[in-house]
């Protein structure tokens, strides 16, 4: 792996809370943990934060490796460190794992220190607004009064809109990159199933599978597979596997056979060999559930009426799960509001995982955004 | 002095400085077609507008952000829809006219963004087109710097033709300023005017 502009080795953190969180179900934790790292120099005004959140199968290590294995390095590496988009020499970064998640901040496989077993089926379902609300709270701890910017992408870009709604005056400008306003029925079909594979799975236990010593794998890796397909394209599918087969000959039985299988069912292994089954349950939902125009009666300009922040809206030609169309329609609720926000739409094969690939002019693009808002604080 | 500085830009785009002579102060603006930005930092630095850029090239998104304006990536040809109606004061059309396929259409949803629009082309009339043409070739000179092939001017006119296009469109002229290089062409204008600035609204 080239290192040379990585932010090099990283190690992760923990922040306790003992001040209780009302969920939007109604739910309280009473104490719970966040797992972070961070990149860069917080400057002596506390003006150059940026906040990364991460989407459906993130968490907090965003970039750099860790000192043990050379090969870990963060799901946005290639976005972050010195020199890079988003510079850290000039930015301090936070990465956090979210509430609810399976990487060391409280969630369903975390032991509830009530009853001594794992939360399982009993933790929350949790929304954006929660997790912004959680978010905040480790923004106090560094005393971060406000970030110059929240960025994120697909379910990462829908809580960087929610900091412009939940906290207007807290945040500076916000990076909505391949996300939408709300998802659409058909992407909300696609969570449903991949929740069904779960839910369906003999070892699921209703959620409680951890005292008996299993895990779920293969509702976890349909849902994964499944999930796969619709972060990718087409033509990112058609040229990556084609219709190649492993053995070069059909083989006439249900074994893998085309390239693409084999795919999919090692990322659906990978995948369901270190990721809870609970936490994908419940990102999904917070998902389908993210609509900031809800309470506005569907509409979108008065959602937007509360945001103070300046936007850059990024979308990808060929992401078919979070499409330009649905960036579109962000764009003409900040314009019909007056907010400054600019919108690029990248030319990609890539579909859905654009927003995770090195590719120049998106960079470019990000990296013309974030030296503006250099441009506004000291170093 | 940056390449941006405002004296030097007005004197590279001598449309430029005759558009913001027409802007009023703190006035909202959307420029269709608007490059890398140049005008509406222009028009930021010195009618401290509020505004928005349309631009399809990637490219030009970049420069936009680097120029420290708003810019919408996205084909004028397939309408204005993402602007609500009457939400600008201006609508820029610089350079711009004489590439666009929907003409007619694009200048009727200018009108209804904007309480004004604004339009400058290269004026084909001008004598040195016609010239051009009486000894037997297309066009070719600074503000038509293309050969017929590879052109992406599909709509050239004459001020004459523009005047007639705003008359059958019901659309009301206000202003004029027709230019060769940066002096002002007073005289037979549609004959010795090299580069055409229109001001327009909505005819009664």
């Amino acid at each position: 792996m080239d290192t040379s502009d990585s932010i090099g080795t990283v190690s992760a953190q923990r922040a306790q809370f003992d001040t209780p969180l009302v969920f939007r179900s109604g739910a309280v934790l009473p104490r719970y943990e966040l797992v972070y790292e961070t990149y860069g120099t917080l400057n002596s005004d506390k003006s150059n934060a940026i906040l990364v959140c991460h989407a459906l199968s993130g968490n907090h290590h965003v970039a750099g490796y860790y000192a043990d294995d050379p090969k870990s390095a963060g799901w946005w590496d290639n976005m972050i460190g010195p020199g890079k988009p988003i510079d850290t020499n000039r930015f301090f970064v936070i990465g956090l794992n979210n509430l609810g998640g399976c990487h060391g901040s409280t969630g369903p496989s975390s032991i509830n220190p009530a009853t001594g077993k794992p939360y399982g089926s009993t933790f929350t379902v949790v929304t954006v607004e929660d997790w912004v609300e959680s978010q905040a709270r480790l923004a106090d701890i560094f005393g971060i009064e406000k970030f110059a910017a929240v960025v994120g992408g697909s379910l990462g870009g829908m809580q960087a809109m929610q900091w412009s709604l939940s906290y207007p005056d807290r945040v500076g400008h916000v990076l909505v990159i391949a996300a939408a306003p709300h998802l659409t029925a058909e992407n909300i079909a696609f969570n449903d199933v991949a929740r069904n594979a779960i839910l369906t799975d003999p070892d699921y236990f209703g959620g409680n599978f951890y005292e008996r010593g299993v895990v779920p794998k293969r509702g976890l890796r349909l849902a994964r597979m499944l999930g796969h397909i619709t972060y990718l394209s087409d033509d990112a599918m058609a040229n990556k596997f084609g219709r190649s087969l492993r053995s070069g000959k059909l083989g006439y039985s249900y074994d893998i056979e085309f390239e693409i299988e084999s795919y999919l069912r090692y990322q659906g292994d990978k995948f369901a060999g270190y990721f809870d089954a609970n936490t994908y349950l419940l990102m999904t939902k917070a998902l389908d559930y993210f609509d900031p125009a809800r309470e506005f009666d569907g509409n979108l300009d008065k959602a937007f009426a509360a945001a103070r922040a300046d936007f850059l809206v990024v979308s990808f030609t060929t992401d078919w799960r979070f499409s330009p169309e649905r960036s579109r329609e962000i764009v003409s609720a900040l314009l019909h509001n007056r907010r400054n926000v600019s919108y690029a739409e990248i030319a990609s094969t890539h579909g859905h995982d654009s927003f995770l690939m090195q590719d120049e002019h998106y960079h470019d693009v990000v990296r013309a955004y974030l030296d503006r808002i250099a441009g506004e604080f000291s170093v | 002095m940056s390449a941006h500085d405002p004296i030097e830009l007005a004197a590279a785009r001598p449309d430029f400085a005759a558009i913001a002579e027409w802007i009023p102060e703190g006035a909202s603006v959307l420029d269709l077609g608007c490059g890398d930005g140049g005008l509406l930092r222009y028009l930021k630095e010195t009618r401290s507008v509020r505004g928005y850029g349309v631009e399809i090239s990637g490219a030009n998104i970049v420069a936009c952000i680097r120029n420290g304006v708003n810019v919408i990536q996205g084909d004028l040809e397939s309408g204005l829809s993402g602007f609500e109606s009457n939400a600008f004061d201006y609508v820029l059309l610089s350079q711009t006219l004489q590439a666009t396929r929907h003409t007619e259409a694009l200048v009727r949803e200018m009108l209804r963004v904007g309480r004004e629009g604004v339009v400058s082309f290269p004026n084909f009339g001008h004598w040195k087109a016609r010239m051009n043409v009486i000894r037997g070739h297309m066009p070719v000179s600074r503000e038509l710097p293309y050969q017929w092939y590879d052109t992406p001017n599909v709509h050239l006119c004459t001020l004459r033709d523009f005047e007639k296009f705003c008359a059958d469109l019901h659309v009301r002229i206000l202003d004029r300023r027709v230019m060769t290089r940066q002096r002002e062409v007073r005289l037979l204008p549609n004959l010795l005017g090299s580069m055409a600035v229109y001001r327009f609204r909505r005819g009664q």
